[in-house]
């Protein structure tokens, strides 16, 4: 995407971003932000329309053109208000939302030149409140209804129904298995794109509701589900997908070779980039990271900045069909990162002392367009060849993890592993119980998971309300 | 929210016994489960077994060795002290059932994660016969513990100072030789002594447990750290886990991911104690 400052109307302003050689060697963000100049001239940019496309592509229906409008005016303390309205984490998106093929896709703008850069301008809203220290006004918390609602798993879509339920004055306990809350917020998404000083602030707004939050407690070992129907009006289950998928080829097992979960774990949630934390990390000279996902950038990107001196990642198709952001994919060459693009892994090799000391990989072809009309990779006989590794790292999606299901009577699960439920409304084949997010859908995005909460609220207070 | 440290004591060289305030653990707690520490925010998530638990007065009970940086940094703190994270209880319990005879073998720090067990297996209505064993007679722990917990004990020390001189797998192959009809045999210890034991029962027709200590970060299936080869499969040991049919587990495997971080380790304690020389903590 060009981002030329000539043609005003055409193109969207710049971001400012650290430079490639200087950001690679750090944690810090990559994306620095607008400035209120920047944010003033890219919100002109917008025809503010009658009828909107934008908010159709937005997954819980933010008003764009609205809050955009008052970018125009400064009037910034009523933008983000005006997007707290129906986005209770504004800062999150705007940086991580696929903007391009969500609200931007829609965007008039689009069609003739690039569309409104509508996610830097909600990151733009959130940070200058957050810099001014001033929270939005506390929306008024309507009477106590006197009805409990258990939240499952503290990521976007247990955050956001959380949040929206705890509006409506029902009293909301989170149960979070994990020591920190935000789900892949927090232990996923790097800091260099997401600093987790935001998913904390992004908490606290949710706890200034009146929500409780407890960490370190998981559904299935202390309590199961079921005992959780008894003891609460309903229950929401936000679980994510948090369950690594391996290759299932040989050598995987060997030292040094990492799901894609453990690793950003390791770096993210327990910081191994940071000398004062006891957490360890192996990643050596040369890492391989397989997959083509966004999982996949950021455990790239991540071992590059930890140190390792040439880092690549294997994807069995083209760089055209990977699914991880345009963005990222730019940034991560930018930094450095090695593709291998059309290569599939066949074995993984070690050492007598049992660590990685290569992958083995097969050069792929796109063949014949299967049934959905992708050219599936197909390996070419004898192409064979070794990158050395000194850590693999594998990112090649994950499911839900099943503990959750560990008495639960009447939960249906697919074969997918995920929770069967409505998808307007999280409903479930257990009575009182509503699902959303990852769970549900397997690995999708952030504001997938928090549309999932938000609907699932409403309805959980609709079924409250007739119970 | 902290967890309060009830009380703490020495109970061999080197080998911790701490009681903690965790009301919520205690109530879900069952034999062969684990929990997960950390002890403040720069710390490292460690697994250890539920050695003991109250459901009345809401307590837990962990005994731990000091191995590396994170249990000799545990070993300092006292009754009063708290601990950041406190989690679990983790893992598959202990398939406890009534199935007659059924020996228990512990070695080491691994005689603590046998206690519950075999007060498990006796309420169970089996017939307990528990084995115990270290290398010599100082640090033998819970030595009176198991004697009430168990129907017979049996103690093996490697230099002779206490009961048998030898291993404590010499005493389980007597057993299994004489007329006693074992239904089970469960064995927790040091990887290598899981691994021998193992051995020597696998000819008997006998069924053999043991609990693994692979290295973990969540406990809870969402990274795959504490993955181990069991009957040809990769296994998740914190939820497929943490006991396993000793016959099909690939225990050298599992030694050499269990030595994954040996360097680091190693560095880690050399900080720490200078800290701790020069006063810093
Ligand atoms: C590395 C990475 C990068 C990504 N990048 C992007 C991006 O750029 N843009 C984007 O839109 N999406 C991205 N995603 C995807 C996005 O993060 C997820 O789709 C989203 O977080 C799903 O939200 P969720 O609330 O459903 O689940 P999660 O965020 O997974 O949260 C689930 C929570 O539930 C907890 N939990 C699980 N089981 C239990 C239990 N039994 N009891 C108690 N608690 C439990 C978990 O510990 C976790 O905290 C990325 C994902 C990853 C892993
Ligand atoms: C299910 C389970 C139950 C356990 N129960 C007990 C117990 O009841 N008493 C006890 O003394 N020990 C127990 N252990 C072992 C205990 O977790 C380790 O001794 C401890 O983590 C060492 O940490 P450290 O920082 O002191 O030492 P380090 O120097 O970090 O490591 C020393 C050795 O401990 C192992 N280890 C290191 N980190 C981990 C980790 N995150 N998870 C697992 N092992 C690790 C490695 O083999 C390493 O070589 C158990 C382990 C598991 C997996
Ligand atoms: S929440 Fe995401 S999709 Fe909606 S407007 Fe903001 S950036 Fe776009
Ligand atoms: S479609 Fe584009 S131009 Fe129209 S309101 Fe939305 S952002 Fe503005
Ligand atoms: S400890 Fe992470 S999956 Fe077992």
């Amino acid at each position: 995407m060009s981002e030329k400052t000539g043609d005003k109307k055409k193109s969207r302003t710049p971001m400012p971003e650290q430079p490639p050689a200087v950001r690679a060697g750090n944690f810090d963000e990559v994306a620095l932000g607008y400035s209120k100049e920047d944010a003033i001239a890219e919100a002109s940019r917008c025809l503010n329309c009658k009828d909107p496309n934008c908010v159709e592509g937005c997954p819980v229906n933010v008003d764009i053109p609205g809050f955009i409008k008052l970018i125009c005016e400064e009037d910034f303390e009523g933008a983000i208000e005006k997007i707290k309205a129906t986005n209770a984490l504004p800062a999150i998106c705007g940086r991580v939302c696929p903007q391009e093929s969500q609200c931007e896709a829609l965007c008039v703008l689009g069609k003739k030149g690039e569309p409104v850069a509508i996610g830097r301008l909600e990151r733009f809203c959130a940070d200058s409140e957050r810099e001014k220290g001033v929270s939005a006004p506390d929306p008024d918390i309507p009477e106590p209804t006197g009805r409990k609602v258990a939240v499952v798993g503290s990521g976007p879509a247990g955050l956001t129904a959380a949040a929206d339920l705890a509006k409506l004055g029902h009293k909301v306990t989170i149960f979070e298995s994990l020591h920190k809350t935000g789900g892949v917020l927090s232990y996923g998404i790097p800091e260099f794109r997401l600093p987790k000083e935001i998913v904390k602030q992004e908490v606290e707004y949710i706890k200034q509701l009146g929500v409780e939050i407890k960490p370190n407690y998981i559904i299935g070992r202390i309590k199961t589900l079921d005992e959780l129907c008894e003891e609460f009006d309903a229950v929401f289950l936000g679980t994510g997908a948090g369950l690594p998928r391996f290759m299932g080829i040989e050598g995987e097992n060997l030292n040094g070779v990492y799901s894609a979960n453990e690793f950003l774990t390791r770096v993210n949630l327990m910081k191994a980039y940071d000398p004062n934390y006891d957490t360890v990390v192996r990643y050596g000279k040369h890492v391989v990271v397989v997959g083509g996902g966004n999982v996949a950038m950021d455990s790239a990107r991540s071992a590059l900045r930890l140190g390792a001196e040439e880092v690549s990642v294997v994807y069995r198709r083209g760089e055209e069909e990977m699914p991880a952001r345009r963005e990222e994919i730019e940034h991560a060459k930018e930094e450095g990162v090695i593709l291998r693009l059309l290569a599939n892994p066949t074995r993984i090799l070690g050492d007598d002392k049992f660590n990685v000391t290569g992958i083995e990989c097969i050069k792929m072809e796109l063949g014949e367009p299967d049934a959905t009309g992708r050219r599936s990779p197909v390996p070419v006989e004898g192409s064979e060849f070794i990158i050395d590794a000194e850590a693999v790292i594998i990112a090649i999606g994950t499911s839900p993890n099943p503990i959750i299901f560990k008495g639960s009577e009447g939960l249906d699960q697919s074969r997918r592993g995920t929770v069967v439920a409505e998808e307007e409304t999280g409903t479930t084949s257990k009575c009182g119980v509503y699902a959303g997010g990852d769970v549900v859908t397997g690995a999708a995005t952030v504001i997938s998971a928090m549309g999932a909460g938000k609907k699932a609220a409403k309805a959980i207070d609709e079924y409250l309300k007739e119970k | 929210m902290a967890y309060r440290i009830l009380e703490k004591e020495e109970i061999a060289p080197s080998v911790h016994r701490m009681v903690i305030d965790a009301p919520d653990v205690a109530k879900a707690a069952k034999a062969g489960q684990f929990i997960i520490l950390r002890i403040d925010e720069r710390g490292e998530r460690v697994p250890l077994t539920i050695a003991d638990f109250e459901k009345e007065t809401g307590t837990v009970t962990v005994i731990f060795q000091e191995m590396g940086k994170t249990t000799k940094q545990l070993a300092k703190l006292s009754a009063g002290d708290a601990l950041e994270d406190f989690v679990g209880p983790l893992g598959t319990p202990a398939d406890v059932r009534k199935l007659g005879t059924v020996i228990l073998v512990g070695g080491g720090v691994g005689v603590a994660p046998v206690y519950p067990q075999a007060k498990a297996y006796k309420e169970a209505g089996n017939k307990v016969l528990t084995i115990i064993g270290s290398r010599n007679k100082d640090l033998l722990i819970l030595e009176d513990e198991m004697r009430k917990a168990s129907s017979e004990l049996y103690i093996a020390t490697d230099d002779g100072s206490k009961g048998h001189h030898g291993f404590v797998t010499d005493i389980m192959k007597q057993i299994l030789d004489s007329d006693e009809k074992v239904a089970r045999v469960v064995i927790i210890g040091p990887p290598i002594m899981m691994k021998v034991g193992a051995g020597v029962a696998s000819p008997y027709d006998v069924e053999i447990l043991v609990s693994l200590n692979s290295i973990m970060v969540d406990g809870t299936g969402m990274c795959g750290g504490c993955r181990v080869t069991v009957d040809g499969k990769t296994k998740f040991t914190c939820v497929d886990g943490p006991e396993f049919d000793a016959r099909q587990v690939n225990f050298v495997e599992l030694m050499n991911r269990l030595a994954m971080y040996r360097g680091e380790e190693a560095k880690a304690v050399e900080k720490y104690e200078e800290e701790c020389r020069c006063g810093l903590n």
